[in-house]
């Protein structure tokens, strides 16, 4: 037994193998390299140029043109930061604009969305994936089906019921349903537990864990790429989201920042510079999830076979 | 430990594949048994059915005298080895062995305790603190083990365990598995299709071929006394040279005929075996060992009775043995025994067994001392211990030999001595 580690050494014999330096490679290589960059550089500046132009915006003084003949791309001339200040006080606008507000309330229905959906998907994807039960195809056709109705259709029957409940004006027509799980989520989620082998069930079982500690204990835990993909989503949906909250809301305390955003916009006098900040601070909080996740994500979206 | 007792077990799928047919099995307190067989046989079946994560469509298990049928895998208190080990990606190795314990709620102290002394034991201690991607091949088959050990269950089941390691590791493991179980004492059924593990490993070894227990004997029994056709082909390695002959009596003698050859039955064997009195004039099957067959130029002294002649179509030295390949002009045996055997080892095999059926021939191996000097194309002369012949009825397949050792005999009859 002593030799079980030294074994799997013994294999092909060694070769030396040359080391090259990353920058030492033939020149059509380093051709190929630099127009690469090249390309992608340009790639990228063309996609950011939007926000180049967001960042000149919100630089500039109140009532300086913003829509300018030639647009202006990157900032040069004003460099007004106060502006991000005052969006953030809410000071300087006409009318009342509680941004800090909206953001926690956003906060509130994001972080209740992807609670819901990571309780709801993961146990209803754990048993498409798993448990042998009488219907479960047909369930699962069903469940499919429904992804092809779209929100829209649903919209005014949901606000009805509703409003029946008397939940208008509240935050829980935007984060129950979530708890109620979403076709799309499970489909993923069972995809991706089905990879798992089933031979951890058994081993599990044999352990003697039942049912649910199979899920809680195994399953879950060696799901979190996929669970990881889940929640960025619905971050980034919730986060978004206009027409919901602007359904359900009606009281300016509960808005969130998308209706916030949305309410600066006037047929005259908008305050594009405080708008175009508010704009791009409300695109902070995605970024850094996204920056965060990013490693599970990437490899989460692979495993998945889902292209964002 | 306690014993387990497999009676009448059937298991029918869904599909209606009758998967294992009435197993009886009995599995004595702290012994190990190997059930071996071709893929497919079943042999899994049995063994997942003990663990309980298969239903019983039949029969009965009985495990330390408790019937467990209806118990959850948790409640049969039964520790499984799987192929590919199926360790828990997520968890140390520690946590990984404590698990059960865990869930059994075992206290803390005690868990520890446990899971130290099995890592002692597999020498596991430096690997505690890691996750099973980071262990090679041999390593993780030792944590497998390793969670079954800390258990102290009822009984270990091993799914083919070392058929995922390299064949050096394999034989490492073989030992140590064989170390671990004299040990413990621990009572074990060992699933496998590699027969040289099977008749390493096993006290007793149960041959299975489509959800029939075939025979079940010592090693050594199952090598000397094939219980039928499958069981003579399975074991053994190269495996036994059959053919279609005939018995033919003359002068109060019987002699074996095959093609142009003839070898006379000595009377012990006759004796020994009354059943071969009434196949006389009927057509069987005539089973040689490799290793009953000798160059007669280098062992001389066998009767003129006992000698094959033959042209050696290849030579392959190994060292310690030769094997002479020649072929003999009488056609092979073909029934679903032999079917069986020959898909086993790969569809061109079975192919090849038809077209030999087709031109009346057989190929035969005889393993000779490296002393031979006879080489390809050459002529050679080959003395054959007739004491050893087998022979099978062509129609059952069964062995005649007067006492039909079936399964069901040894059952209730082995046991007991």
């Amino acid at each position: 037994m002593r030799t079980v580690e030294a074994a799997p050494t013994v294999g092909a014999p060694r070769r030396v193998v040359p080391r090259h330096s990353k920058w030492r490679v033939r020149p059509r290589r380093l051709l190929f390299r630099v127009s690469m960059y090249l390309v992608l550089l340009a790639l990228s500046a063309f996609i950011l140029l939007p926000a180049g132009w967001m960042l000149n915006a919100a630089l500039k003084p109140d009532l300086e043109p913003v829509f300018t003949p030639n647009p202006q791309w990157w900032p040069t001339h004003f460099w007004h930061w106060e502006n991000f200040g005052r969006v953030l006080t809410g000071t300087g606008v006409n009318e009342p604009f509680p941004f800090l507000r909206y953001t926690i309330n956003t906060t509130v229905i994001v972080v209740g969305n992807i609670l819901g959906i990571l309780i709801s998907c993961s146990l209803v994807g754990f048993a498409f994936a798993r448990l042998r039960f009488r219907g479960s195809k047909v369930l699962f056709y069903v469940l499919i089906v429904t992804m092809l109705i779209p929100w829209q259709a649903l919209m005014v029957p949901q606000f009805l019921m509703f409003f029946k409940f008397g939940w208008y004006g509240s935050y829980l027509p935007l984060i129950v349903p979530s708890f109620g799980g979403l076709a799309f989520f499970i489909f993923l989620i069972r995809q991706y537990m089905r990879t798992i082998p089933r031979d951890l069930d058994d081993a599990a079982r044999v352990d003697g864990l039942n049912t649910w500690q199979i899920f809680w204990r195994i399953i879950l835990p060696l799901s979190t790429p996929v669970l990881t993909v889940c929640a960025v989503f619905t971050f980034l949906w919730n986060w978004n989201n206009l027409l919901g909250p602007l359904l359900y809301l009606d009281n300016q305390d509960k808005f969130t920042v998308a209706i916030g955003l949305a309410s600066l916009v006037h047929r005259s006098d908008t305050p594009w510079n405080l708008m175009m900040a508010a704009n791009l601070l409300s695109i902070v909080p995605p970024i850094v999830v996204y920056f965060f996740a990013q490693k599970k994500l990437i490899g989460g979206i692979a495993s998945v076979g889902l292209k964002g | 430990m306690a014993e387990i007792v497999l009676g009448g077990v059937t298991k029918v799928f869904r599909d209606g594949t009758k998967a294992v047919n009435s197993v009886d099995l009995e599995i004595p307190d702290g012994k190990l048994v190997v059930l071996v067989g071709p893929s497919g046989c079943g042999k899994t079946t049995v063994l997942r059915m003990v663990a309980g994560l298969e239903d019983i469509t039949e029969g009965g298990i009985w495990i330390g005298d408790r019937l467990v049928n209806d118990r959850s895998p948790g409640e049969r208190d039964v520790a499984m080895v799987f192929q590919n080990y199926a360790l828990y990606p997520h968890m140390t190795v520690y946590q990984n062995m404590a698990l059960s314990l865990k869930i059994h709620k075992v206290k803390r102290e005690e868990m520890d305790r446990r899971v130290r002394e099995a890592a002692r034991i597999l020498r596991l201690e430096e690997l505690l603190g890691k996750r099973p991607r980071e262990l090679s091949g041999g390593q993780r088959q030792r944590v497998a083990m390793g969670r079954a050990i800390v258990r102290q269950p009822q009984a270990f089941l091993m799914d083919e365990p070392l058929s995922n390691l390299d064949a050096k590791l394999r034989v490492e493991m073989r030992a140590e598995i064989l170390r671990i179980q004299k040990d413990l004492q621990a009572t074990t059924i060992y699933v496998t299709h590699d027969q040289t593990e099977a008749m390493t490993l096993g006290d007793r070894v149960a041959v299975m071929n489509r959800g029939i227990l075939q025979q079940v004997d010592s090693p050594q029994t199952l090598y000397r006394r094939p219980a039928n056709l499958f069981v003579a082909g399975f074991i053994g390695s190269p495996a036994m040279n059959m053919v279609e002959a005939t018995l033919t009596a003359a002068n109060g003698e019987l002699f074996a005929e095959f093609g142009s050859h003839r070898l006379r039955v000595p009377e012990t064997v006759v004796a020994e075996q009354p059943g071969l009195q009434r196949a006389v004039g009927r057509p069987l099957v005539l089973g040689i060992r490799p290793e009953d067959m000798e160059d007669a130029s280098v062992v001389p002294g066998q009767p003129a009775q006992g000698r094959m002649s033959a042209i050696v179509d290849l030579r392959e030295d190994m060292g310690a043995e030769a094997y002479l390949h020649f072929t003999v002009d009488a056609p092979p045996v073909v029934t679903e025994d032999t079917r069986d055997l020959a898909s086993d080892r790969g569809t061109e095999v079975l192919e090849a067994l038809e077209e030999q059926a087709s031109i009346r021939s057989t190929p035969f191996i005889a393993r000779v001392t490296p002393e031979s000097r006879v080489r390809e194309a050459e002529k050679v002369e080959l003395s054959v211990d007739t004491r050893k012949l087998h022979f099978f009825d062509i129609e059952t397949g069964e062995a005649i030999d007067g006492t039909r050792r079936t399964a069901a005999v040894d059952a209730a009859g082995l046991y007991s001595a």
